[in-house]
């Protein structure tokens, strides 16, 4: 059966805002329970970290480029960097590394 | 001590520079997506600026690829776009509980990996005006970078083109990493959640595991796994352990 563009675009936009505005409205008050406390806690860093490695290896047209990007980004958030700095350290690194290689 | 709604909105919109520049970048392969659908440039321009997801705006483009009915395309977006529902739910504890319904329903229009970032680096309950500070950049580069993407195709040069797409990645490094330095447990598991998620790409019996399920799953199960091994003290900072 053919659908209209805009009858897919609003159904994916209607189900997109579901999945965002449910937790967020129908959890009002601290949640008690430890385990889930500390279970959205982690929640970020593993689903974040999942997504940066080895992604970022692969959205080089060079992995090698990426795979410093990576390093240096660890390298200075650890020392401290903000988000700006590091994001704009790894692409320049990737910039001039594919440049040469 | 109290920020005024128009200083918590321009600390948000500095902070979301850098993810409005990113999204620019990697809105533009997405649409080159949307341009095979046939899309018209407003018509991406239009789904990026109500859906605010990369591999969950993919997954539906897929499905409408194989003219999918429309509740298949809906439950495809619900699979695809899973993690945001633990997002949202995280999110929803740094929300204080007076918090009128109006700001949680425009909070929940673009909670995104980054912008979920920026928001659980913020100390204490959040101000939604920070919030939608940080909106305004990243929804005006995912948008206009689809309809761009569809406009222009692959008009960039490819090095500059993956060279901005690492910005993103910058940025999820600089959100995970101070948390790390501070906390072995985090550290740890940010290390297992790398290894483990090569390991997906890398293994054959794991290989199906890819994009949004593989966050879906290795989310669950470490941590899961960390919060029953390593349960966080009341104010959700320091470990037991």
């Amino acid at each position: 059966m053919w659908h209209n563009m805009y009858t897919y675009i609003f159904v994916m936009a209607v189900s997109i805002y579901v999945i965002r505005a449910l937790p967020l409205t129908l959890i009002r008050r601290p949640i008690r329970s430890r385990f889930i406390r500390s279970f959205l806690y982690y929640v970020p860093y593993v689903t974040l970290a999942v997504m940066t490695f080895p992604a970022i290896v692969q959205a080089t047209q060079v992995p090698a480029a990426g795979a410093a990007a990576l390093i240096l980004g660890v390298v200075l958030a650890w020392l401290g960097a903000g988000l700006f700095p590091v994001a704009v350290s790894c692409c320049a690194v990737v910039l001039i590394l594919e440049w040469f290689l | 001590m109290i920020e005024t709604r128009g200083r918590a909105m321009l600390r948000g919109l500095r902070d979301g520079l850098p993810i409005g520049l990113g999204y620019l970048a990697v809105a533009f392969s997405l649409g080159i997506q949307a341009k095979n659908l046939g899309m018209t440039p407003f018509q991406g321009f239009l789904v990026s600026l109500l859906c605010n997801a990369s591999a969950g705006e993919y997954a539906g483009f897929t499905a409408i690829a194989g003219n999918a009915a429309l509740a298949e395309l809906a439950l495809v977006m619900l699979v695809a776009n899973a993690r945001y529902l633990l997002m949202s739910a995280a999110l929803s504890q740094k929300l204080r509980e007076d918090l009128p319904f109006y700001h949680r329903l425009l909070i929940a229009f673009d909670v995104t990996d980054e912008i979920f970032g920026l928001a659980v680096a913020q100390p204490g309950f959040l101000n939604p005006f920070y919030l939608y500070g940080t909106f305004i950049l990243p929804l005006a580069g995912w948008s206009s970078g689809t309809a761009l993407g569809i406009v222009m195709g692959s008009l960039l040069p490819a090095r500059v083109v993956s060279a901005l797409s690492i910005a993103l990645y910058g940025m999820f490094i600089a959100v995970i990493i101070p948390p790390a330095r501070e906390s072995r447990v985090v550290l740890g598991l940010v290390l297992l959640s790398f290894g483990l998620s090569w390991l997906c790409g890398a293994v054959p019996l794991l290989s199906g595991l890819t994009g949004s399920a593989k966050v879906i799953v290795l989310t669950l199960v470490l941590a899961g796994a960390a919060a029953v091994l390593f349960p966080v003290r009341e104010e959700g900072e320091g470990h037991v352990a």
